[in-house]
């Protein structure tokens, strides 16, 4: 008979043995894992989203999650350089008039096959009028559904200028606009107009589930929906039958992970292969696995003058501002030089972009001088109304704000700084109260359209979008002139000109079109982010 | 025994009514509503909160409220959560067996390391052995835990990159939800990665359970040392060592068994410390057991949530104790003649 302390020693090494062999499983995982993970991407986003449909909403968050994943448009963006490109479309024509507009469908588009709907038939001209009847139809059986808000689409006046679509046979289809708009292709390449299914939504409002049309999404895209856990994850499985060839990899998984911090970490321990805005640009710049992207944006952040109002109403006094402020300084103090300084209004991506037109250059004496001859020899006190929120063109107003003080110190003006509530700062600021503001400006399109009319014309200082009430019938009479054609040598020439006013007269001092930052894993090859709109899986891989 | 197991009932019955008392008054005591408060239902319509004011007695008394309210615990509701929309109930069953996964894997490797340091520091009393032993366990008792939780993901998965730092188990696997017990889900699911998974879950679970079972692991220590030290002076310890048996002979035979019944009690005990602990580590290790969930809710200011959650946890972690007791008087005798629960 073994004695007791046989025992106890026995059922010790028992113990230890068993820990050693769990520690060695975990240890030699790494070989067994390759498998599964190295068909898989994790992608840490910042957010949940808050629907699975991109025509409802406006958050960049959602957009990521859904528009190129899910879905096609009928055309969308080059990346390269955001000319227009063919989608499900294949082919269009404008009518010289630019009033009518002829899609030529693709005949190989496959919808989703889920748990949920199994499609009986290809895309054809019935889906791509049931999803744009959907928002410009108050009278649709789908439009009611998640509340009727369209909000792109009816911020760009969609159902002003659409006056019908027409279907000429299965896989053709027809715009017939009331005006000629020469934003109109961008708009129906923007992120918000995707092409949904009519045979689902046939199918659910049969089922009276209508509203599952936007929360079990049923697209075309490279990715179909497979779970979503609010606040946890998502999980995508590749779609197939996608008209542009099945993705390189099994699962694609977005691990929502609002934290900065925590996607740091997982992404220094590999437990994502990519990541939404990460902090700590150093740190991952110092490991020779991780590397860090950056896009420019479509936006703007700059200061406005309120042009109605003295001393702001002098353009002496604007260009003086102008030249006093250090926007180097500002790039790196509150964009920590991840941004690109602005020039004008139109960031460097865009086709309007105009080389010819120079920064105001940094110059106290210059500064000085101007406000001499504005006749304000010792100098003034003014505003600058700082945004309380932080945004992506301007991460920091307030801090911006006291640079600006310091900067204007110098030629003798005196800046107070007065910030509100957002709400509140909003209406105010819309009713004209400031003198100068911190604001910016994020594009829905490349569309240069986007960034002028918006913020310039005159039209804008009623709907409170133009924040420094700057109106001249010159520069109005070129953008519209620009909206009407479809040429775009002939665009570009309208623009520049159009830009070259604004440089001229300084309503606003452009300071930063800010980047938009990812990190990645080495082994995650492919590009994702675009300079324009939602991230894109599609063509990635895993190595 | 029969009277004991009336007294324990007793108290667990009556400690039960004061948390549901507690828990009750809070709907009060929180902003806003008190009807929505207790139920949830913040999108209802004016006539479904009529509905409810009847079925909640609000148009009565408080004391008619309170009754009511119980006996809507009784069965099971405990109202919808405030963001989720979600039944408490569902959601706390969702969320607990990861939390008792966690607790219990930490206690087991708390009392893998904790009892038999214990026994060592006292066979060698008044040693240097005990003395570093003591002064450790007390180093390891006052180390804050979010602390040494981010610390231990700063070594072990940022710069040594063995363990991963965050969730039960990579997202890749698709694990259904059986028991919610990760490990057993594994098991029985069909996956044809489950090997895999397994390790992957095993590996996720090693760095928080080692962070939970820091502290309760220093405190069986001192226990272990305490009950090993008073078995050791006994007098048939002393007889034994008279009749001529070897040291090793009495520490095996004798002494570990003896202590052992005295470290038994303290392991229920440890129970409501250990998840509290958890709660933080959850937190830290984006764990998705309740802990997580229910400081989440503070932060989403979901009432209900807070209020079921906090009824639900408190009236488990009681039960474990009267659990404990139950099972130590049945081992020891003695106990039962104890008049005052402790």
């Amino acid at each position: 008979m073994k004695s007791d302390g046989d025992k106890v020693r026995k059922y010790l090494q028992y113990g230890l043995t068993g820990i050693a062999m769990v520690m060695g499983l975990s240890a030699c995982g790494d070989n067994n894992d390759l498998s599964l993970s190295q068909n898989s991407i994790v992608y840490c986003s910042e957010g949940s989203p808050e629907s699975f449909n991109p025509q409802t909403i406006t958050s960049g968050t959602t957009i990521d999650a859904t528009t190129n994943q899910l879905y096609d448009r009928l055309i969308s963006f080059n990346p390269n350089d955001n000319s227009i490109a063919p989608g499900i479309a294949k082919s269009w024509h404008v009518t010289r008039d630019g009033k009518m507009i002829t899609f030529y469908l693709r005949k190989d588009v496959h919808f989703h096959q889920t748990e949920y709907f199994t499609p009986t038939r290809t895309l054809n001209a019935d889906d791509v009028i049931f999803s744009f009847n959907r928002i410009l139809d108050t009278e649709h059986f789908y439009y009611p559904v998640s509340g009727g808000q369209y909000p792109f689409f009816q911020s760009v006046e969609f159902d002003q200028v659409v006056e019908q679509i027409e279907k000429i046979n299965d896989y053709t289809i027809r715009f017939k606009l009331n005006h000629s708009d020469s934003s109109f292709l961008s708009n129906l390449a923007t992120d918000f107009a995707v092409i949904l299914s009519k045979e689902y939504a046939q199918k659910l409002a049969l089922e009276n589930h209508k509203r599952n049309i936007d929360i079990y999404p049923i697209g075309t895209g490279p990715y179909k929906l497979k779970e979503y856990h609010a606040g946890s994850l998502i999980r995508f499985y590749p779609h197939d039958k996608y008209w542009q060839g099945q993705v390189a990899i099994k699962q694609l998984i977005f691990d929502i992970t609002p934290s900065n911090t925590g996607r740091l970490t997982k992404l220094l321990t590999n437990e994502c292969d990519v990541i939404a805005y990460p902090i700590a640009h150093k740190k991952i710049g110092e490991r020779s696995d991780l590397i860090l992207e950056a896009e420019t944006s479509f936006n703007i952040g700059y200061l406005g003058f309120n042009t109605q109002k003295p001393p702001f109403d002098n353009v002496l006094v604007r260009k003086a501002v102008a030249h006093a402020i250090n926007k180097q300084a500002i790039l790196d103090a509150v964009y920590f030089g991840q941004a690109d300084i602005a020039k004008s209004i139109i960031p460097k991506a865009s086709w309007a972009y105009d080389d010819s037109i120079s920064d105001q250059e940094y110059s106290i004496p210059w500064a000085k001088s101007l406000l001499v001859q504005a006749g304000y020899k010792n100098g003034f006190t003014m505003d600058i109304w700082a945004m309380p929120v932080q945004r992506a063109y301007n991460p920091n107003a307030l801090t911006m704000a006291k640079l600006i003080q310091v900067d204007l110190q110098k030629i003798g003006i005196t800046a107070n700084i007065v910030s509100y509530e957002w709400a509140t700062f909003l209406r105010r600021v819309a009713q004209g109260e400031h003198q100068s503001v911190l604001l910016g400006w994020s594009a829905d399109h490349p569309d240069p359209d986007n960034f002028f009319t918006p913020l310039l014309s005159c039209s804008s200082t009623i709907t409170g979008s133009n924040r420094a009430f700057w109106c001249n019938q010159k520069f109005d009479e070129l953008i519209q002139a620009a909206l009407a054609t479809n040429n775009i040598n002939q665009r570009k020439k309208y623009y520049a000109k159009a830009l070259a006013i604004v440089a001229e007269e300084v309503p606003l001092f452009p300071i930063a079109h800010s980047k938009r930052y990812q990190a990645r894993n080495n082994r995650v090859k492919g590009k994702i982010l675009n300079s324009f709109g939602g991230i894109n899986f599609s063509k990635v891989s895993k190595k | 025994m029969l009277l004991f197991s009336l007294r324990r009932l007793n108290l667990l019955l009556f400690t039960i009514l004061l948390l549901t008392l507690l828990s009750f008054s809070l709907s009060y005591l929180f902003p806003g509503d008190p009807l929505i408060n207790i139920t949830g239902r913040v999108l209802a319509t004016p006539e479904q909160l009529e509905v409810l004011r009847q079925q909640y007695a609000f148009d009565q008394s408080v004391i008619e409220q309170y009754w009511s309210y119980l006996v809507h615990i009784a069965n099971g509701d405990l109202g919808v959560s405030m963001s989720s929309h979600i039944a408490i109930s569902t959601e706390v069953l969702s969320v607990m067996p990861a939390t008792i996964e966690l607790t219990i894997t930490a206690l087991i490797i708390a009392m893998f390391f904790g009892v038999p340091i214990g026994f060592i520091a006292a066979i060698k009393h008044k040693k240097t052995t005990d003395n570093i032993i003591l002064a450790v366990a007390m180093l390891g008792y006052s180390i804050p835990v979010f602390w040494l939780g981010l610390l231990a993901i700063l070594v072990f998965s940022i710069q040594l990159g063995w363990l991963p730092s965050a969730g039960q188990i990579s997202l890749l696997y698709e694990i259904k939800y059986v028991t919610g017990i990760q490990l057993f889900d594994i098991m029985l699911s069909d996956s044809e990665y489950k090997w895999q998974a397994f390790q992957d879950a095993s590996s996720h679970i090693i760095l928080p359970a080692c962070v939970i079972a820091l502290a309760p692991a220093t405190i069986f220590v001192r226990i272990a040392r305490t009950a090993m030290m008073e078995v050791l002076e006994s007098s048939y310890i002393r007889a034994a060592n008279s009749k001529g048996l070897t040291f090793k002979q009495i520490i095996y035979r004798h002494a570990i068994r003896n202590a052992s019944v005295k470290v038994v009690r303290h392991i229920g005990l440890q129970f409501a410390n250990l998840v509290t602990i958890a709660m933080v580590t959850e937190m830290i290790f984006n764990w998705p057991g309740i802990g997580r969930w229910l400081i989440e809710s503070i932060y989403q200011r979901d009432y209900t949530a807070i209020q079921g959650g906090l009824l639900i946890l408190s009236s488990f972690i009681f039960i474990v104790h009267i659990i404990t007791d139950f099972i130590y008087a049945a081992l020891n005798p003695i106990a039962r003649d104890t008049h005052y629960g402790s």
